[in-house]
């Protein structure tokens, strides 16, 4: 098997009483595509949010790139080379898409602390090639954002994602709220990904697209890791079984 | 969709879908307003910015400019902090008190120590502070503002309470220091070079055949300080991380920008730019009084306001403000000019700031609609 990019042991985190994720052991290997399923508040985006730090774990570990990290922050994790789709999209409605594709890391002319000056040129020249290359259709890069529809500003999120990728992408529910062509447009840049060798954590509810993408499908529940199967080996009905906990162990545990 | 797209890869790109500049709109209204009130004018056989006079040689009614332009320049120098604070998604209830304080702390180190032949009558400290060289007072008096400034962003950015409470706590206080400074009594009578701070001439006297007085040194430190700051919010990180931040905070975070120490900057820098107009102000009037700049925070917002920036954050432009600066000071003086009380002045002031939100608050709306 090839190395392993992203491991967590016994991963766990509790809000108050109420444990939301439960000694996780997770593994992904280089270049594989691993879809996170489960119901509502099954530990899902809790797993995400430990893994790119948004959330300082309760305990265990979290190894990236053979190195066991403890990042301080969502920004040291994507310094790291984590980059990642947020749920709640992470844009700035009142700039244009190239100020929200290198938002946090833009490019300079020249540095001079907080006053550096912008090289807005390059930037713009950037971000029309990483659209181009997602097939991206945006009336107007240099309009803000907010005018535009929820698919196209899914897409310049997942388009900047897609576009620092390096070591590691986490999409959290990327077409939640997307209709069908947009969603289409998403999935090809996540095979886009997959074709680069760049691993993935997708988080979806939807199974269709689920074994569409990935090779390997981790079923959560109730905050614990329930099954991890590989996608030719599984089909939704087992998957179903297990995220309503017909399958993989039982309830009284938590009563 | 439009005919012109060309595409770059999948990319679609159509020029008329661009957006046309919120500024346009505000422009459009300084436009009207000012041709309102000529017309206005008109009717009573004068005119609002055209010389009507014989004997002067000149197209534009001086006077009135000179008047227009120096009321905006110092509360427009505030405007210009203010505009980023807003943009930040904050507000400053606190520049009209600052300049107040700034002024009496200021202009108590401007102080010459013989006024025609007798000592200071209203002399703060001992000689040690007469005929100090005039980079002492301007030095202490910036200070003064961003040390105002810092604690209004240091209370906005750590303590996590509302803006608005914040700096009206520290308007309240900066008031009270202005009148514990020297006991509510003015403090006069500066040097002759810190008099020539506002109403000298840095230009020279060149008066592009539109002002005429003596002095324009506020109006032409404001036009400058526009300059600059337009400069930093359209080119620099600066300007980027602000308008982020107004925009959507968490996803500024998200991305690495450090917000809280950012807003300590902006305010910080409210606060100096709140300084610079009370070291005007006092080299202007040649004295500081515990009153001084008592209301001008809520003029700067309505600048702001007026100039097209969001009270909600993330949109405007220090263009904007110029531009609501020189509505603001037209619907003054073109009140002025036709002879319209000063009480109604103020109330219809009110109403115009009110709209101006009004408007903001419809455009949001019609925006998210679609």
């Amino acid at each position: 098997m090839s190395k392993i990019i992203l491991e967590t042991r016994g991963l766990t985190k509790h809000y108050g009483g109420v444990h939301a994720l439960d000694d996780a052991n997770f593994i992904l290997h280089e270049g594989e595509h691993v879809a996170v399923v489960g119901d509502n508040g099954a530990g899902k985006s809790t797993f995400v949010r430990q893994v790119t730090a948004v959330e300082q774990r309760t305990s265990g570990e979290v190894i990236f790139d053979g190195q066991p990290v403890h990042f301080s922050g969502p920004l040291e994790a994507r310094q790291s080379g984590i980059e990642t789709v947020f749920q709640t999209l992470a844009l700035a409605d009142d700039l244009d898409v190239p100020s929200n594709l290198f938002l946090g890391r833009e490019l300079f002319k020249f540095k001079l602390g907080p006053f550096s000056w912008l090289d807005r040129k390059t930037m713009r020249e950037r971000t029309m090639e990483a659209l181009a290359t997602t097939a991206v259709k945006i009336p107007n890069v240099d309009n803000p954002i907010r005018n535009m529809s929820g698919g196209q500003r899914q897409c310049v999120s997942i388009a900047r994602t897609a576009a620092f990728a390096s070591k590691l992408v986490i999409m959290d529910e990327p077409t939640a709220a997307l209709g069908v062509q947009e969603t289409a447009q998403v999935e090809n840049i996540i095979r886009g990904l997959k074709e680069r060798g760049i691993p993935m954590i997708l988080i979806s509810h939807n199974l269709r697209q689920v074994f569409d993408l990935v090779d390997r499908i981790v079923v959560f529940r109730r905050g614990r890791i329930v099954a991890s199967l590989r996608k030719d080996e599984t089909d939704g009905n087992d998957i179903v079984s297990y995220i309503t906990g017909v399958k993989g162990g039982s309830d009284a545990t938590y009563a | 969709m439009a005919e012109a797209t060309h595409g770059l890869g999948g990319l679609k790109y159509d020029p008329t879908k661009r957006t046309r500049a919120p500024e346009w709109n505000v422009f459009g209204a300084l436009v009207l307003i000012v041709l309102i009130f000529e017309i206005l004018n008109r009717m009573q056989g004068g005119s609002f910015l055209f010389n009507m006079r014989d004997n002067v040689d000149a197209i534009f009614n001086q006077q009135r400019l000179d008047i227009m332009i120096l009321q905006v320049a110092i509360i427009g120098i505030i405007a210009l902090g203010v505009t980023q604070v807003i943009i930040i998604g904050g507000i400053d209830l606190s520049s009209g008190s600052v300049v107040g304080a700034t002024a009496m702390v200021t202009m108590s180190f401007a102080q010459t120590a013989m006024v025609n032949g007798n000592p200071n009558p209203k002399a703060i400290f001992g000689d040690w502070a007469m005929d100090l060289p005039v980079i002492v007072p301007i030095v202490i008096g910036l200070a003064c503002g961003l040390f105002a400034g810092l604690i209004n962003g240091l209370l906005v950015a750590y303590t996590k309470i509302p803006p608005f409470i914040a700096t009206l706590g520290v308007m309240v206080s900066a008031r009270g220091v202005a009148r514990w400074w020297s006991n509510g009594q003015p403090v006069s009578f500066p040097t002759e070079t810190y008099g020539t701070l506002a109403n000298g001439d840095l230009l020279g006297g060149m008066t592009f055949g539109l002002l005429s007085w003596q002095g324009q040194n506020p109006a032409v430190i404001f036009v400058l300080l526009a300059i600059l700051f337009h400069v930093i919010m359209t080119y620099t990180l600066y300007g980027k991380r602000s308008y982020a931040i107004g925009s959507n905070e968490a996803a500024a975070r998200m991305s690495g920008i450090n917000t809280d120490r950012h807003k300590v900057l902006v305010y910080a820098i409210a606060g100096l730019l709140a300084a610079v107009a009370a070291v005007l102000l006092t080299s202007k009037n040649l004295t500081a009084q515990a009153g001084m700049g008592v209301m001008y925070e809520l003029d700067a917002i309505a600048m702001a306001v007026i100039g097209g920036v969001s009270l909600a954050g993330g949109r405007g432009s220090i263009l904007g403000t110029v531009l609501g600066a020189a509505i603001f000071s037209v619907i003054i003086s073109g009140f002025t000019s036709i002879k319209l009380d000063a009480y109604y002045q103020e109330m219809v002031k009110g109403a115009i700031i009110v709209g101006a939100v009004v408007l903001d608050q419809w455009r949001q709306r019609k925006r998210t609609r679609g």
